[in-house]
Parts: structure tokens; C-alpha cells; sequence
């Protein structure tokens, strides 16, 4: 038996579950985007019938961050652009557990970059929210990486200089095998977003885009959108590599351009997760790491027998 | 230094296969009955440049590198740059002969390839006037015609070997013995033939040197032949850890690379990341995920463990890290030892250290240790710290292989079953007390953990300060009591420490004087300190392995029985004997220091040179160390 029993199991789920009695209210800023993520992570975790016992969800550092308080599931708030490696340590760890990583755009595209770009190529079977306010919203509104270039902020005054990172088109490239873009002012299609994300057996990348009233006064409020997949003027396959970077490209270009599109961008076919490569290699066990240690039956090998052998 | 001892060094280039021909000999020298140890000098280098590995081989105990050495077997290097060019590095088709003659004793024997090291190139060396001054026995042999004829060039170390023991008057059985475990059909006909045929030739040499093989009985029990590494990894396996994440760097590297061999057979799992800051956070979202785990690196690697590192004592995640120290700063030397990470280690990280830092001395304590660490991290949520170097992790050594014949431990520690979370502490709004004030039943000031699955576990880790269940709070009266509660631990770790005995002494009960140090030199202090009480001396030492918590009573009271001790360590600014005072706050004027930072380890003499010339009050003869007097003196 399981030493875990709120994994797997089939249950009716209620939106309300994933609210914590302690800190029910977030604190985000009034018309903040951050509200509509965690409306959307609450109702997609509902629809799939997920209990908050089995879901860990870690976050990096910034308003995006705070998200571990709003939504009650276990969590780990862990440092500024680290989420990511301790999340798929997790999933490594016990696969049964649904985990969710998710945090700024300068926590995941800026300082936590290079952990983006690998977890994307190892297709962890996790899912992966960033809250794309193309500002520094925590420590009061610095240039972030998906600032428009001339982008005026106190740490660049006269405006950025640098063409903003390309979220979608990064993580393609990267290796995510799944990648959508929603937005704080489409609810309903953040939601359904979502729980296709965390169905999907892969690193599953959602851009984001919270508006930040705060600090990024000028930001469009990325109304009007269009969601491309019920648009007859965007025609692609989204199953398709190259059809899907170009689609990419266009839409992130279109962004700072004031058009916003949003929808599902690539989803591929029979990419198997990194658990099952892992695995077909021989180099992760068959059962979930984590039951051994609360099983206790289970055999534990010892170096006297297997290894000190060839030293004498 | 009895005339029962050998100090048999290879040297050649790096990549020409010095490392595993010492280790095969090494083993055939302890299947004799000897006691071994060895002592590996190499560049940062993959191919070529000057590299040695010393294996000294005693009839009673071998714990430390010994005093230069009485054997060169100089191979040449394969790899030497161009020998007609005056390169910044020498002539590297000589070094192999000239780097090493500074420290072969009077008497010594060398044998060098004459098919690799031309006759002409010797004579610009002077050896033979060398050799006339210092006794040396000099024994040229085309060791690569030799492996030539009967195989192929890479087999002139074993020409070598052949070549060895007719010098010695050694039985080649052994040796061959271990050529039959690792090579079959022709290959081990061919290294047989090369043996033999180096043997036979080095008979025909009238041989008039004082140096054979030392008396050797049988062995009483089996024993295995282990490096510093081995033991860390063989003892993190059987505490139980089936997860390690890394990125490579030297010397952390072997523990990392023998973890990652032998973990899928052990059922567990290991990754290589993308970089230090990866590793170390896997390594705790692993362990936050109910699993038993660790990570490592070397100076400049853990330096970007540092904040991961903070997070772990912070949210009470149980982790094991380990840093395996080089010389420094920064890149440093990458191939040489030092202990001059020791401050960093204990203190690298924002707001106040909360961890257990242990170094081992020798291949047993780092097995033991490494299990120690586990069992603290995992018993008392905190992470568990083990400082090694260079030296010990490559450092071979024979130890009974019933030492390593343990129980392993699967046991995750203070986490608590679901039926547990159900009768736990009233809940918080739905989430589980985590971080509880003053849980009962447990160890002093640890709260029991959940860990993601179980049902009514769910609790938040976080990084900030927080509340019993998790959640970030800046209420002050909070704060001082969960400070108190995670520090408090320490007190507890402490007193679990002292039963466990991790300090080495050594010497006379008591004693005029004292020696301390820490770390993997001490089995070299040990020497020295049996030398100088042979000489007349009153000395006595302490080998010291719990740097946080300290042990402050133990340490205490051995520096309060002596009149004056010499604090010995391998960095340029004292810093063990600067934790020392700080931990204790007295004994300043007690404490003087002896330290090298050369790159290369304490040999035993110089100990004793440094000691003498300490409570002589003399300048010290030599460059290659450095004396500081106590405070005040
Ligand atoms: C290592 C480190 N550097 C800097 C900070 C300070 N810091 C906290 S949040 C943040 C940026 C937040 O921006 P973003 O990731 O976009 O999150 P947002 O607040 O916009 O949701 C910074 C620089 C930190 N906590 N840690
Ligand atoms: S500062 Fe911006 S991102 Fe942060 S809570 Fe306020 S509106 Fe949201
Ligand atoms: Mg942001």
C-alpha cells in the first residue's frame, strides 16, 4: 500500500479546497493580473479532481511568487528564479505527485534563465506558469526581460536598450514540448489552458500575461485578445515544429506591436516524458523513489556486499 | 622512516596510466601483507605534464604520505611538448627523470625508460655526479622496447613493474594476479611477457642497493584498498541516499562519478545538471519530496550552492552537501590541496549558519561521517555539511573490509506517517503545524515532517520567515521563537556528537605540548607526533572533525592539559585556529600555527621541523611553510 494516499485518487473536486483558510485574501495590488492565475490554477486543479495533498506547487521570488500563499496544495516558495530544479527534483522524486512550477518573468526568463532552458530540453513531466508582467513587480518596477525595448523604468531611464527575450520561441527551442500563451483578462481560457498543461505527459510552458497597474502603468491591458485557435485568420498545426515557430515568432513580435494573441502554440506528439527516458535507461526505478523510504519491507542494498568485493 | 619501508614513485605524464598501474601495485603490495598509502602529485592537465603517484608500503601502519621517497620508476612522457623548442614548460620529455630527484633519499634507486629519456638528455642532468654524491642506484631499461616486443607501447608501465620487483627481490605473483582480474586472451599474455621480461632483464644488473621488499606476513583478514571518495560514496549509499545531483568539478568530481555508477543499481537515481545552484536545489526538491539526498561541489562551485544552501536552513529541508577543497582563490589549483575553504563552508550564506559541518581525517571517518551527516540532516532538518580535500579524496589506503561490513539505513528520519498527520497538533486552517513550536515526543526543537502525497500534510516551505504552518510571517514574537527553535537544534547535535566521539587523539595522556589540527592531515600529524616523542619530546594531539557545532569541551580541555600547542593546517591564514579562538574566546596565547599552502600535503618531517623550531623559538628553515606565533607573543 502507498504510504501516500491523497495520490491518485478519483474524487469530485471543489474550487473552494485550493483556497487556504490562513491566508484566503491575496494581497496583490487592486486589478492586479496575479488574481486571475491563481482563479484559473484553482479551477483547473478543481475540474481535474486533484486534492491539494497531492499537488506541490513551488515558486521562485516576486508578486508572482506570493502565489504559494493564495492556493493551498503543499509548496515550496523557494529562492528568486530557483523553482524549476526543485520542482522536477520532485517529480523525479515521487512522479505520482502533480507538480506545478511557476513565478515572474524576471525570475524565470532573466535570473532563472538557464534552469528554464534545461528543464524545457529534459521535458520533466511538470507544468510551468510564468507571470509575464513584463516588469520587476516585487522590487518596484524595474526593466524586466520582456520589457519593450525603449522601455522607460528608475534603472533605465532613458529607456532599455535590448529587444525583449522571446518566451514562446525560447522555450520551443528549448525543448518544452508543450507551450501556450493565456492572459489575466481571459479567464476561462487560462483555465482550460491550464488543465490541459497539467494533463499533458511533459514540460508544459504557459506564458502568462498578468497586467501589473502598479508599476507598468503604460502596459497594455492586453484587451482586445484573440484567441488564435478560434480565429479564422491564424491557420497552423500545432503539432507541427516549424509551422509552430513561425506562429511564434509572429505573436510575440505582434505583442509589443499592441495585438495580443493568445491560444496553444505547440503540442507535441508521443515525446515521452524524461521520467520514461530515464527509465528506458535504467537509471530511474519503475516504482515512485519516494515509497521505498516509508515501506517497510523494503530491502535496502549495501556497499559490504556489492562493491566492497573489488577493492580487496 | 625505518629502512621497512618503501616509497615507490611512478612518474610519466598525465594520460599515461600512472594512476591505475600505483593503484594495481598499491593492491599487490597490500594482498603481500603490507600496509599501504598513497600520495598523487598531477597537473590540471589531460594529456602530458609532470605527474607522480607515491605508494608507500609498510610492514606496520601506513597512514600518511612518508619523507621523499626511495624509488623512482620515471617512465617519460608520451605526451611531451617538443622537447627541441625551449617551452614555457620545460623539458617535458625529462621531467619525468629531473622534477622528481629533489626528493629521493640518499641511497634510492632509480629506473627510467631509456627507450623514452635519450642518454644525451640524462648526461645535461649530471646524474651521474648526482648519484655519486647521494648514493643513488641508477638502472636504465628500454622499457618500451620491452612492451614493444611483446605488445604494445602502452605496456611499458608494466615493464616497469617487471623491472621493480627483480629490484626488489619481490614475488611477481601478486601483481600478475590482479593483470589475470582485469585482462584475459592476448592482452593478458602480452602484459604477462612484459613483466617477465622486465624482471629478467633487471637481473642482469649487478644490483648493490639496500632496498627490498619490507618483511610482509599474510594478511590477518581481507582488506580493501579505498580512496577518500570510495568511503564518502559507500557510505552515503548505505545511509540510505538515492539521489544525487551535480555538475562536475575536481575534486568533487569521483564522489559524484561513483554515486552516479552505482546509484541505478542501488535503485536510485542521479542527475547531472546545469550548474551548481541546480544541483544543490534539486538535491533539496528531492529531499523536500521525502527522499534522502545530496549534493556537492568544489570551492567555486559551492560558492554558487550558497543561497540553496541558506533555503535548506531556512525551510528545514534535510540535505547532505559535501566540499571537496583545492587550493584557492577562485579557479586557483585545480589539482592540489588545501584547506583554506574552511570559513566559506561555515559561514557562506546570508543571516546566522544554522548547519553541521564535519571534516573527516582518514577513509574510515569520511565513511562514517558522511553517515553521521545523514542521520543529522535527516533526524533534525538541517542541512549537513562534509569538508574534504584533494588530498584525501584521491589518497589510497588499506582498510579491514569488515569495517565496511554496516547495516544500511533507509530510515527517512523525522518524518511522520500519515495515521500520525491525522493525530497531530490541531491543524492550522487545514494545513499541517510543519514548523510547530514545541512538539512533543520528538528530538529537542525538531517539529515532524509531511512530506507531498500524504493526505493532511500539506504544509508551505518557504525560504522567508513563517509561521508553524508555513506561511510567511513577520510577527516578531514568531520570529524569535522559530530562530530559537531551529538554532536551538545545534545544542541538541551537539550533545548526540559527543557520544559519537568524532575527535582523533593521538599521543601520551599527557603531555607538554599539543598539536591540533582538522582534516585529512592528520594521520601525517600522528607521525610526527610519534617521532618526536621517540625523540624525546612531550607531545600529544587531536585530530579534530565537528567544526559546527564545535566541540567546545573536548577541545577545551586538551588545550588546558598543555602548555602550548601548535595548531597545523594547510591554508595561509590560519583560519582553524581562528574558529578555534573564537569558539572558545580564551587560549590566544597558547595557540602559534604551522602552515603550507604550496599545493602540496604536510610530509611528517616537516611537522617535527615545525615544531621544533616553534618551541625553540627559531626561524623556520624551509620557504615552503609558514610559522605564526601565538597572539601576543
Ligand atoms: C538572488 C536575488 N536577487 C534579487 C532579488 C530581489 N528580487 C526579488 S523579486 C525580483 C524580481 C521580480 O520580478 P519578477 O520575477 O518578474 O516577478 P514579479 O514581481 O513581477 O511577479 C527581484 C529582483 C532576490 N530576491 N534574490
Ligand atoms: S506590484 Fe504589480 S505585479 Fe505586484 S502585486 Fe502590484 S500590480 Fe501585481
Ligand atoms: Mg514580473
Amino acid at each position: 500500500m502507498s504510504a501516500f494516499s491523497a495520490i491518485g485518487e478519483q474524487r469530485e473536486a471543489d474550487e473552494d479546497e485550493f483556497t487556504p483558510g490562513i491566508e484566503p485574501q491575496p494581497t496583490w495590488c487592486p486589478g492586479c493580473g496575479d488574481f486571475a492565475v491563481n482563479n484559473a490554477l484553482k479551477k483547473a486543479m478543481s475540474k481535474l479532481g486533484k486534492n491539494p495533498d497531492e499537488v506541490l506547487l513551488c515558486t521562485g521570488i516576486g508578486c508572482s511568487g506570493k502565489l504559494n500563499s493564495y492556493f493551498e496544495s503543499y509548496g515550496f516558495h523557494t529562492i528568486h528564479g530557483r523553482s524549476l530544479p526543485v520542482a522536477r527534483a520532485a517529480k523525479l522524486a515521487n512522479p505520482g505527485v502533480e507538480v506545478v512550477a511557476a513565478g515572474g518573468d524576471g525570475d524565470g526568463y532573466g535570473i532563472g534563465g538557464n534552469h528554464f532552458m534545461h528543464t524545457a530540453r529534459e521535458n520533466h513531466d511538470m507544468t510551468y506558469i510564468v507571470f509575464n508582467n513584463e516588469i520587476f513587480g516585487l522590487t518596484k518596477g524595474q526593466t524586466s526581460p520582456t520589457s519593450p525595448k525603449g522601455h522607460k523604468s528608475k534603472t533605465q531611464p532613458s529607456g532599455s536598450a535590448k529587444q525583449p527575450v522571446r518566451p514562446l520561441s525560447l522555450s520551443l527551442a528549448s525543448g518544452a514540448s508543450y507551450v501556450a500563451r493565456t492572459a489575466a483578462v481571459n479567464p476561462n481560457q487560462a483555465a482550460e489552458i491550464i488543465a490541459e498543461a497539467v494533463e499533458h505527459d511533459g514540460f508544459a510552458h504557459i506564458d502568462f500575461l498578468t497586467q501589473c497597474p502598479t508599476w507598468n502603468k503604460d502596459a497594455r491591458q492586453y484587451v482586445p485578445y484573440t484567441d488564435v485557435q478560434d480565429s479564422d485568420d491564424y491557420d497552423f498545426d500545432v503539432t507541427n515544429r516549424e509551422e509552430a515557430g513561425k506562429m511564434m515568432y509572429e505573436v510575440e513580435s505582434k505583442l509589443y506591436e499592441g495585438e495580443v494573441l493568445t491560444g496553444r502554440f505547440y503540442k507535441a506528439e508521443d515525446r515521452p516524458s524524461y521520467g520514461e527516458e530515464k527509465r528506458a535507461t535504467g537509471e530511474m526505478p519503475e516504482e515512485p523513489l519516494a515509497e521505498r523510504y516509508y515501506d517497510e519491507d523494503a530491502e535496502w542494498e549495501r556497499c559490504a556486499e556489492q562493491l566492497i568485493q573489488k577493492h580487496t | 622512516m625505518t629502512d621497512q619501508e618503501l616509497i615507490w614513485r611512478i612518474a610519466g605524464g598525465s594520460g599515461d596510466g600512472i594512476d591505475s598501474n600505483s593503484r594495481y601495485f598499491a593492491k599487490a603490495l597490500m594482498r603481500s601483507g603490507l600496509d599501504v598509502f598513497t600520495h598523487r602529485h598531477y597537473p590540471s592537465r589531460i594529456r602530458g605534464g609532470h605527474t607522480y603517484v607515491e605508494v608507500r608500503a609498510t610492514p606496520d601502519g601506513a597512514a600518511s604520505r612518508g619523507d621523499g621517497y626511495n624509488f623512482l620508476l620515471a617512465l617519460g612522457d608520451s605526451f611531451a611538448r617538443n622537447p627541441s623548442e625551449d617551452a614555457y614548460y620545460g623539458n617535458e620529455e625529462l621531467k619525468p627523470l629531473s622534477e622528481n630527484l629533489d626528493d629521493l633519499r640518499e641511497g634510492g634507486i632509480i629506473v627510467y625508460d631509456s627507450g623514452l629519456i635519450d642518454e644525451e638528455q640524462v648526461a645535461e642532468l649530471n646524474l651521474e655526479e648526482r648519484a655519486e654524491e647521494n648514493d643513488w642506484h641508477v638502472y636504465p631499461v628500454d622499457l618500451r622496447g620491452i612492451a614493444k616486443e611483446h605488445g604494445r607501447e602502452i605496456m611499458r608501465n608494466n615493464a616497469g613493474i617487471g623491472v621493480t620487483a627483480a629490484l626488489l627481490d619481490m614475488d611477481t605473483s601478486e601483481y600478475e594476479g590482479i593483470m589475470e582480474e582485469m585482462w584475459s586472451d592476448d592482452i593478458l599474455e602480452a602484459n604477462l611477457a612484459v613483466i617477465q621480461d622486465g624482471y629478467e632483464q633487471a637481473q642482469e644488473f649487478e644490483q648493490n642497493h639496500d632496498i627490498s621488499m619490507p618483511d610482509h606476513e599474510e594478511p590477518e583478514e581481507p582488506q580493501a584498498l579505498v580512496s577518500g571518495s570510495d568511503a564518502i560514496a559507500y557510505g552515503a549509499l548505505d545511509a540510505g541516499c538515492r539521489f544525487i545531483a551535480g555538475y562536475p568539478m575536481t575534486p568533487w568530481t569521483d564522489v559524484f562519478t561513483i554515486m552516479s555508477q552505482n546509484l541505478p543499481q542501488f535503485g536510485g537515481i542521479s542527475e547531472q545538471v546545469e550548474d551548481e545552484i541546480a544541483a544543490a536545489a534539486l538535491a533539496l526538491g528531492a529531499s523536500h519530496t521525502g527522499v534522502k539526498s545530496m549534493s556537492g561541489s568544489s570551492g567555486g562551485g559551492f560558492a554558487l550552492m550558497s543561497e540553496p544552501l541558506g533555503l535548506a536552513e531556512m525551510s528545514e529541508t534535510p540535505v547532505v552537501l559535501i566540499e571537496a577543497m583545492r587550493a584557492g582563490p577562485s579557479t586557483g589549483m585545480p589539482t592540489k590541496p588545501e584547506q583554506a575553504d574552511l570559513e566559506h563552508v561555515l559561514y557562506t550564506s546570508q543571516g546566522d549558519s544554522t548547519r553541521v559541518v564535519l571534516a573527516p581525517g582518514d577513509q574510515q571517518e569520511c565513511y562514517e561521517q558522511i553517515r553521521t551527516a545523514f542521520e543529522l540532516a535527516y533526524d533534525y532538518q538541517i542541512p549537513a555539511l562534509l569538508i574534504y580535500d584533494q588530498k584525501l579524496q584521491g589518497e589510497l589506503r588499506n582498510v579491514d573490509a569488515s569495517f565496511f561490513d554496516q547495516e544500511p539505513d533507509g530510515d527517512p528520519g523525522s518524518v511522520i506517517t500519515e495515521e500520525e498527520i491525522a493525530e497531530a497538533a490541531e491543524h492550522h486552517a487545514g494545513k499541517f503545524k510543519r514548523f510547530q513550536y514545541d512538539a512533543e515526543g520528538g528530538k529537542e526543537g525538531v517539529s515532524p515532517r509531511s512530506v507531498p502525497g500524504q493526505k493532511g500534510g500539506r504544509f508551505l516551505a518557504t525560504g522567508n520567515e513563517h509561521n508553524e504552518a508555513g506561511h510567511i510571517s513577520e510577527d516578531p514574537d514568531n520570529r524569535v521563537l522559530q530562530m530559537n527553535r531551529r538554532l536551538g537544534k545545534l545544542e541538541s547535535i551537539r550533545e548526540e556528537l559527543d557520544e559519537k566521539g568524532n575527535q582523533t587523539h593521538h599521543g601520551p595522556d599527557e603531555a607538554e605540548y599539543g598539536i591540533m589540527c582538522w582534516g585529512s592531515h592528520q594521520g601525517t600529524v600522528f607521525e610526527a607526533v610519534d617521532r618526536l616523542n621517540d625523540d624525546g619530546h612531550s607531545v600529544k594531539a587531536i585530530g579534530v572533525s565537528d567544526l559546527m557545532p564545535y566541540p567546545e569541551e573536548e577541545v577545551s580541555a586538551f588545550l588546558e592539559s598543555v602548555e602550548e600547542c601548535l595548531v597545523v593546517e594547510m591554508n595561509a591564514t590560519a583560519q582553524f585556529r581562528g574558529l578555534t579562538q573564537k569558539e572558545l574566546g580564551r587560549f590566544g596565547p597558547k595557540l602559534s600555527s604551522l602552515l603550507k599552502y604550496n599545493g602540496n600535503p604536510f610530509e611528517p618531517a616537516e611537522i617535527v621541523e615545525g615544531f621544533e623550531s616553534s618551541i625553540e623559538g627559531e626561524e623556520l628553515a624551509v620557504s615552503n611553510m609558514k610559522y605564526v606565533p601565538a597572539a601576543g607573543d
